[in-house]
């Protein structure tokens, strides 16, 4: 039997085979699955910001696209997993309401996404699967059994990747 | 002390924006039953300061389905305001205006679509028009933009775009009932701290 384990909003969490890690209604956010396939570790963050400069007091490391996937990455490599080996999903970043004719909301999840393609790029692990941007929420679920992704959403139905 | 979140507002505060919500649900509830024509009563409103994960959980979890409606504000107030409407409600109000059964939010057409925005647009104008009245504030509100999806992901919108600022907003829950109908909607007023601060000034409340 395998455990579902839920990653909330600004979180992130690991999970090894054969659990399976879940976060619920992305809209915006985006969720970020990093897999070992030799050690079927999987870790899975919901970072809801790009970057942690936007953080005027500091700390909430778990929030933002830049220091999320860093302390997921150490987690990983904590848990036995080889960061060399690390392949990465990422799902969300969804523009809710497109019809909103302002910039500075309409844009939210592009910057999400932007963000975190960038700090994967830097740790040079590769995106594997990419599901994000359109305009609706998803719920994912990351297999550390076998490091697939599955996209649920509400109104079109649910794929894996 | 200035205002500088919502975290820290104290009782008189509070009292003001539960008068707001109060004033501004009135308005929106005999909007409403002009436009369905028949008679729309309204409970008195619960205003609270909740933490987006709250709401959430009021609501019913992340992954309820739910109708958002969202409208900037800007002029001497910006921000924005969103509506959360449940299937009730979308069935209430479709219904009345469209004569059509609404089971599920698949059975939604474009009319529907359009009608339900319409309503959106007309109601936050009545809740915008209370507040500038008590506060001789100018305030510009635009065309809703609608999203009938997860409750998460659609307040994924507001909590991100404020997430520097305070993880709360001003929860205004109002019941409203028509015919044989009890139709929760919920108001989600997110002012920018500067204006909340202009709107406490205009009402002759320290900050």
């Amino acid at each position: 039997m395998s455990n579902l384990i839920t990653v909330g909003i600004s979180d992130l969490n690991i999970a090894q085979a054969p659990d399976v890690l879940v976060t619920y209604a992305l809209g915006s956010c985006v969720g970020i699955c990093l897999y070992d396939g030799v050690t079927k570790t999987a870790g899975l963050s919901h970072i809801m910001l790009p970057s942690s400069s936007l953080n005027p007091n500091g700390g909430q490391e778990h929030r933002f696209a830049d220091t999320a996937i860093v302390a997921l990455v150490k987690k990983l490599e904590i848990a036995g997993a080889n960061p060399r080996r690390l392949k990465a999903k990422i799902a969300g970043g969804a523009q809710m309401f497109p019809a909103l004719n302002n910039s500075a909301i309409a844009n939210i999840g592009k910057r999400n996404i932007d963000a975190v393609r960038e700090a994967l790029g830097k740790l040079s692990i590769p995106i594997v699967a990419d599901d994000t941007g359109k305009d609706y929420g998803r719920t994912l679920f990351f297999s550390a059994e076998d490091g697939s992704m599955r996209i649920k959403s509400a109104s079109r139905g649910e794929w894996v990747w | 002390m200035a205002l500088n979140t919502y975290d820290n507002l104290n009782d008189m505060q509070m009292d003001v924006l539960r008068e707001i919500g109060n004033i501004g649900s009135g308005n929106a509830a005999s909007s409403l039953a002009s436009m369905l024509t028949s008679p729309v009563n309204i409970s008195v409103p619960k205003v609270s300061i909740l933490d987006y994960s709250e709401v959430v959980d009021q609501l019913g979890g992340p992954e309820t389905m739910i109708v958002g409606l969202l409208l900037a504000l800007d002029g001497d107030v910006n921000g924005m305001i969103m509506f959360l409407l449940h299937q009730n409600f979308a069935h209430m109000t479709l219904n009345a205006l469209l004569g059509e059964d609404i089971k599920s939010f698949e059975d939604i057409d474009e009319m529907g679509y359009s009608a339900l925005q319409e309503v959106a647009n007309i109601m936050a104008a009545s809740y915008i028009n209370a507040i500038s009245t008590m506060t001789e504030l100018s305030i510009n509100i635009s065309v809703p933009a609608m999203s009938i999806d997860m409750l998460g992901a659609i307040l994924s919108v507001p909590s991100i775009h404020y997430a520097n600022i305070s993880d709360k907003i001003i929860f205004i829950e109002d019941e409203f009932t028509g015919q044989d109908l009890h139709a929760p909607s919920h108001i989600l007023l997110i002012p920018d701290v500067d204006s909340l601060g202009k709107i406490m000034t205009n009402l002759g409340i320290e900050i």
